[in-house]
């Protein structure tokens, strides 16, 4: 009860869209992290990818044109971003939706487009930190890349595009609990046959199709980046046409509340 | 005939100047669906500034649907929404960080902390209050670091108040504040918005407890269906100090008996039928009058089941307009006895 008289005299006003869209990616990047299940998706099984794989190569003597740490390291960077910018992302709408978070913030200073680029600032905040983690597992492990910087800087921005765009779809028109599972299940299967930690080249036949697949070419166009081969503008192409395809299935369909 | 003058001043374009006094909110002839079923039928009504206004009806009257139009998530159907002077749909942006929105449901991450949330509202604002001020005046002291799904339903509540609060807005919006708050939370709650008042804020609240329309609100608006039914002061509503009598029978009155009664009682009381077995008698009642209502209850071989007696309230408002109870039952013999009895 220590409030001075006349505490509440209005004087309303939306603080600069700057300050409210970094507040807006510092709050999502904070619950993405303190959320269990998002960074179990986001780090760890990554990890245990990379490292399963890497023995499971050794183990079994399958061949690689390259040293099979060379191989996973890239592929595994492309699952962390699939990771996030799809299911963390759609699971996360969901549930925003669903609580009603979206609807409340939909009546405060922030708009649209700030609460849009808060989201986009938080999941390239949470795959930097992914990133970081991952490099220094895999140069721990012997990773040796040589790296095409803007050609993988310019693949992940354009897989996060994709990704993040099939995310919200995916969120944007099924209940919660349905994306949960949705987001899970896409995952999984993009995870075993998408050709995102193995080459497409090594799933044969099937192999063409998964060169189309946004999974397929993430992985892809990191692979090469890292291998010193700059950009794989086939695969750039088609993690566009996807970012293009989803934004504008998202835009036809989201609804905020 | 003079289409230049018409071209000139289209009749779509009706902003008033920012510096005119326009009433804080301004309805005319709202109508909104639901696919079939009318949500609000009709509505008009006007807010002034610096006042507390109640919205009153019984569960699905058409409440959360009126603010929601009004906070700019819905487009009116037909009719017109000026909330400060302003089109909540064409002028959302500049509307929004003027007002305080308050939720029924929802709003807020389940695992955000408590504080931690009104913080990041505070942030989307330019000039907040002190939030730590106002969690602590709001009893959120003890909860801060609770994450929103751990928290209490009158927890929440309090929480969700905060965040509309918490950008000093010149109009607040608040749906059903006090649901599922304790008395001590109503009662600060109360206080808060009677402060938020004094300081110049507009508060427009929903609520289907009479007594907290009538101990809080400047102006009160009861709708039903839809639409509004009446419209008022607490004093005027109920015209202060006015005797009502409730009177519950076991079987149905017999042909004409309201009518006799009415007579025996005298033109200064008056007898409105509310059910086959139930009546309202309003007007200035004594001990004379029960003794009649005895003697006529006898007379026509009815057995009084309950015989209240009172103030005249907004509940009996409510009951004289629609036959309905505020909480949206219908009044018929039984179900109300033990009620009545333990008023």
């Amino acid at each position: 009860m220590s409030t001075p008289t006349g505490a509440f005299t209005p004087n309303p006003g939306a603080a600069p869209l700057s300050r409210q869209v970094l507040a807006q990616a510092a709050m999502e990047s904070k619950l993405m992290l303190r959320n269990g299940e998002q960074l179990l998706l986001a780090v760890v099984i990554p990890v245990i990818v990379l490292i399963g794989g890497v023995q499971g190569a050794q183990h079994l003597g399958i061949s690689f044109s390259r040293r099979p740490v060379d191989v996973f390291a890239p592929g595994v960077l492309a699952l962390a971003v699939m990771s996030t910018a799809f299911a963390s992302l759609a699971i996360a709408t969901g549930f925003e939706r669903r609580y009603g978070v979206i609807k409340r913030l939909g009546s405060s200073p922030l708009p649209r487009s700030g609460l849009l680029l808060g989201k986009v600032g938080a999941l390239l905040l949470v795959e930097a930190l992914q990133i970081l983690v991952i490099s220094l597992v895999a140069l721990a492990m012997g990773w040796e890349p040589h790296p095409s910087l803007l050609a993988a800087l310019l693949s992940i921005l354009l897989g996060t595009a994709a990704f993040a765009s099939l995310g919200l779809f995916v969120a944007g028109v099924l209940r919660a609990e349905a994306t949960l599972a949705a987001a899970n299940l896409v995952y999984l299967l993009l995870l075993a046959g998408g050709a995102v930690v193995l080459p497409s080249s090594a799933y044969g036949a099937f192999g063409e199709l998964t060169r189309l697949l946004p999974s397929g070419a993430l992985g892809d166009a990191l692979r090469h980046a890292f291998w010193s081969g700059g950009f794989q503008w086939g695969s750039l192409l088609v993690l566009l046409v996807w970012a293009m395809l989803g934004a504008a299935l998202t835009a036809r369909t989201f609804k905020w509340e | 005939m003079r289409p230049e003058r018409r071209r000139r001043d289209p009749p779509t374009y009706t902003e008033p100047v920012p510096d005119s006094p326009a009433p804080a909110v301004q309805i005319d002839g709202l109508v909104m669906r639901y696919g079939d079923k009318v949500a609000v039928d009709g509505l008009s009504l006007a807010v002034g500034r610096q006042t507390i206004t109640a919205v009153l009806g019984p569960n699905g009257a058409g409440k959360t649907t009126t603010l929601e139009t009004c906070e700019g998530y819905r487009k009116p159907q037909q009719g017109r929404v000026r909330v400060l002077g302003l089109d909540p749909q064409r002028r959302r942006r500049d509307l929004l960080p003027r007002i305080g929105v308050m939720l029924q449901d929802g709003g807020a991450w389940s695992g955000v902390r408590a504080m931690e949330m009104l913080r990041h509202i505070a942030r989307l604002h330019a000039h907040p209050l002190d939030v730590d001020l106002l969690g602590e005046r709001l009893g959120l002291g003890d909860c801060g670091r609770t994450p929103y799904r751990r928290l209490s339903g009158g927890q929440q509540q309090r929480l969700k108040l905060a965040m509309a609060v918490v950008g000093r807005p010149e109009l607040i919006f608040v749906d059903e504040p006090t649901a599922g708050m304790d008395p001590a939370a109503r009662r600060t709650t109360w206080g808060l918005l009677q402060e938020m008042r004094n300081d110049g804020v507009t508060v427009v609240l929903t609520t289907h407890h009479m007594d907290e329309a009538e101990r809080l609100a400047d102006q009160i608006h009861i709708i039903d269906r839809g639409r509004m039914i009446a419209s008022g002061t607490p004093l005027e509503l109920t015209r202060g100090g006015t005797s009502t009598i409730r009177l519950v029978v076991t079987k149905p009155f017999p042909p004409g008996a309201p009518e006799l009664l009415q007579e025996s009682l005298g033109h200064r009381l008056d007898v409105r039928t509310i059910s086959e077995v139930s009546l309202l008698i309003t007007g200035p009642a004594d001990s004379t009058t029960l003794a009649t209502v005895s003697a006529w209850c006898e007379r026509h071989g009815v057995l009084p089941e309950s015989l209240h007696l009172g103030q005249r309230n907004l509940e009996d408002v409510f009951l004289e307009l629609t036959g309905r109870e505020l909480t949206g039952r219908e009044l018929a013999g039984r179900e109300l006895t033990g009620r009545e009895l333990a008023t």
